[in-house]
């Protein structure tokens, strides 16, 4: 299988403090790669620089062409699409509106598929139909979360990066968004996922990276980095969850 | 002052109001896309209206020209662009945009101006030489500093007025022009007297009102910039970008502006610099509406509208006094009944 991201030797800084450092990381087509680490690690920098949100130094390769100067707006008509920890929905438009926009740049392409790509996402998630009239900003934290990943899907990303999809969800609904993600692979869609339930992030996973103090710590197959004892004792507690992936 | 006379002022001033209510949707309209408070609306009144009248008579409008300066200007800033971001393949485009475009608009304008077309191919012109103008405007004087904050943006507005009010004087002299009513047509409805070219004024007002709700409600570049107004992040991140929500939004007050001028260029006798004091009552109206709201922006300035009309037959001398005077006590009445809304976040 290919490479369809290949970073190499990223840095992102903001003013004089460095967030990220020279990080190296690649996600091959087809595959589910998480990258975990504690808070203010520097995993939200790292994905806003790979969307080309924040000036980043280093190389940035996406289906096999440097995306590094590329505008973000660029890449999404290329098919990279970030779930931001933020979510940024248009509060004060419908939930059918935000899917809308979702797939903007395929409206611009005058993508005949869109209203199929809808269905889907409705029934992904039938609590968006239901509420397809509401302003997204009177959603629950929940159906937030759902519309994020929902407009997220109306643009068809190739690679699509997740940042804590199941932040602040009920244990049931993270099941669910686990699910959706694994499904999505299915479907030939490439996941960046960073998380801090590490220890499913690493069950749906294929690869992990484990980024500390804005650098990669340990990096392996997510088998083996779930009976990693630094891993084990760092971000699954220590009742290891070790055996839960077997593959 | 008797029946007759106030309803006559009730239609002199919801003719002006209905182009007031215009200038200030897209006044609104551009503040909440791009943070810009659009002073150079004024300028689009003018140009609009005294390329009509250079039509009228004859005459290759001086906006054409500008039109292909600022064209060439834009292809000077954006190849650079290109060429820093080894973006090659944009370049036929820009060429298109920005050179072949106006030169094709500027040999129309050429050809036809002589030929004293009929009026709604002289008005079609008009706004095909004027409304480019609008995103290249932005282009040129925003884009660049688009992050800047809202007084720094202002300070750029001022200056392209001045820029603009001054390529006016250029191109067009220091003149006067009126341009002939749409229509002559009076009806006696009892007391009322009621003219075909406010009927024209208060219609297209209307129409185009009608039209811009339905843009932003059912399109999808309505509603791009919408979000874009709403979170801009998010905006980029579904691929709508600032620059292109930013021309859109300049290319709508470019029409809206020019037309305004076309509507009123029959009602009043138009200068290179009238269209500013245009532009400020349309403003006076957006402020009413805290710059935010389009339906109170609207009312607003239906009621700057209003009471110019009655301000001009009380106090004729002192009518512009009383209408920016008016701004104060609005100003106060919103401080009182609006409160702040910190970006709101999740
Ligand atoms: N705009 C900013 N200006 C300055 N420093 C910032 C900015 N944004 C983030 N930082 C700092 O950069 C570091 C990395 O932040 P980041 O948000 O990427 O961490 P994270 O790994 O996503 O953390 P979390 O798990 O809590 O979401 C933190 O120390 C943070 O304080
Ligand atoms: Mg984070």
């Amino acid at each position: 299988m290919s490479l369809l991201l290949d970073v190499r030797d990223l840095c992102v800084t903001y003013g004089k403090v460095e967030a990220v450092h020279r990080v190296a990381l690649s996600v091959k087509e087809g595959s589910i790669v998480t990258v975990i680490g504690p808070n203010g690690a520097g995993k939200t920098t790292l994905l806003a620089a790979l969307m080309g949100m924040l000036h980043a130094r280093g190389s940035v390769s996406y289906a096999g062409k440097e995306i590094t100067r590329v505008e973000p707006e660029q890449r999404v008509s290329r098919g990279l699409c970030l779930v931001p920890e933020r979510r940024e929905l248009f509060a004060t438009m419908t939930v059918e509106d935000n899917l809308v926009l979702g797939a903007f740049h395929r409206y611009r392409k005058r993508d005949k598929a869109i209203t199929a790509d809808f269905e889907q996402v409705y029934q992904l998630f039938p609590r968006l139909h239901e509420r397809r009239r509401q302003l997204a900003g009177t959603l629950s934290g929940g159906e937030r979360q759902m519309l994020a990943l929902g407009r997220a899907l109306m643009s068809r990303p190739r690679l699509l990066m997740l940042d804590e999809p199941s932040l602040g969800l009920a244990p049931l609904i993270v099941r669910d968004i686990f699910r959706v993600i694994a499904g999505l692979r299915e479907t030939g869609v490439s996941i960046l996922l960073v998380e801090q339930n590490a220890r499913a992030a690493l069950q749906v996973a294929d690869y992990g990276y484990v980024l500390e103090t804005g650098e990669i710590a340990i990096e392996g197959p997510s088998a083996d980095l779930a009976s990693d004892p630094r891993v084990v004792e760092s971000y699954l507690g220590l009742v290891a969850g070790n055996t839960e992936k077997a593959s | 002052m008797n029946a007759q006379i106030a309803i006559f002022l009730v239609q002199d001033g919801l003719t002006n109001g209905a182009i007031y209510a215009l200038l200030a949707l897209a006044l609104v309209l551009v503040f909440a896309v791009t943070r810009v408070i659009f002073i150079p609306q004024g300028e689009f009144v003018t140009y609009g209206a005294l390329t009509l009248a250079s039509l009228q008579l004859g005459k290759l409008p001086g906006t054409a020209w500008l039109l292909l300066a600022a064209g060439i200007a834009v292809t000077a800033v954006e190849l650079a662009q290109a060429l820093r971001l080894g973006a090659a393949e944009r370049i036929p485009g820009i060429l298109f945009k920005y050179v072949i475009f106006p030169a094709a608009v500027m040999g129309l304008a050429w050809w036809a101006a002589p030929l004293k077309l009929a009026l709604t191919l002289q008005v079609l012109l008009t706004l095909i030489v004027v409304v480019p103008l609008g995103p290249m405007v932005y282009r040129l004087a925003y884009q660049p500093l688009a992050n800047a904050s809202v007084l720094v943006l202002l300070i750029i507005s001022v200056a392209v007025h001045f820029a603009m009010t001054g390529l006016g004087l250029v191109f067009f002299g220091a003149e006067g022009s009126r341009t002939p009513a749409f229509s002559d047509a009076h009806w006696n409805l009892g007391v009322l007297t009621v003219s075909g070219q406010s009927l024209w004024v208060m219609g297209t007002s209307l129409a185009l009102i009608v039209g811009l709700f339905l843009f932003f409600e059912h399109t999808i570049y309505g509603k791009a910039l919408r979000a874009t107004a709403i979170n801009r992040v998010g905006a980029r991140l579904v691929g709508v970008s600032p620059a292109m929500a930013g021309k859109l939004s300049f290319t709508l007050a470019a029409l809206i502006g020019a037309l305004s001028g076309i509507l009123i260029a029959p009602i009043t006798t138009i200068y290179y610099d009238s269209g500013f004091l245009v532009g400020l009552k349309g403003f006076v109206g957006a402020i009413v509406g805290g710059l935010v709201s389009y339906p109170i922006a609207a009312a607003g300035a239906l009621l700057v509208g209003l009471l110019e009309a009655y301000a001009s037959f009380w106090a004729s001398a002192y009518k512009e006094v009383i209408v920016f005077t008016l701004i104060i006590p609005v100003l106060i009445w919103r401080s009182f009944t609006t409160h702040h809304i910190e970006d709101e976040e999740e």
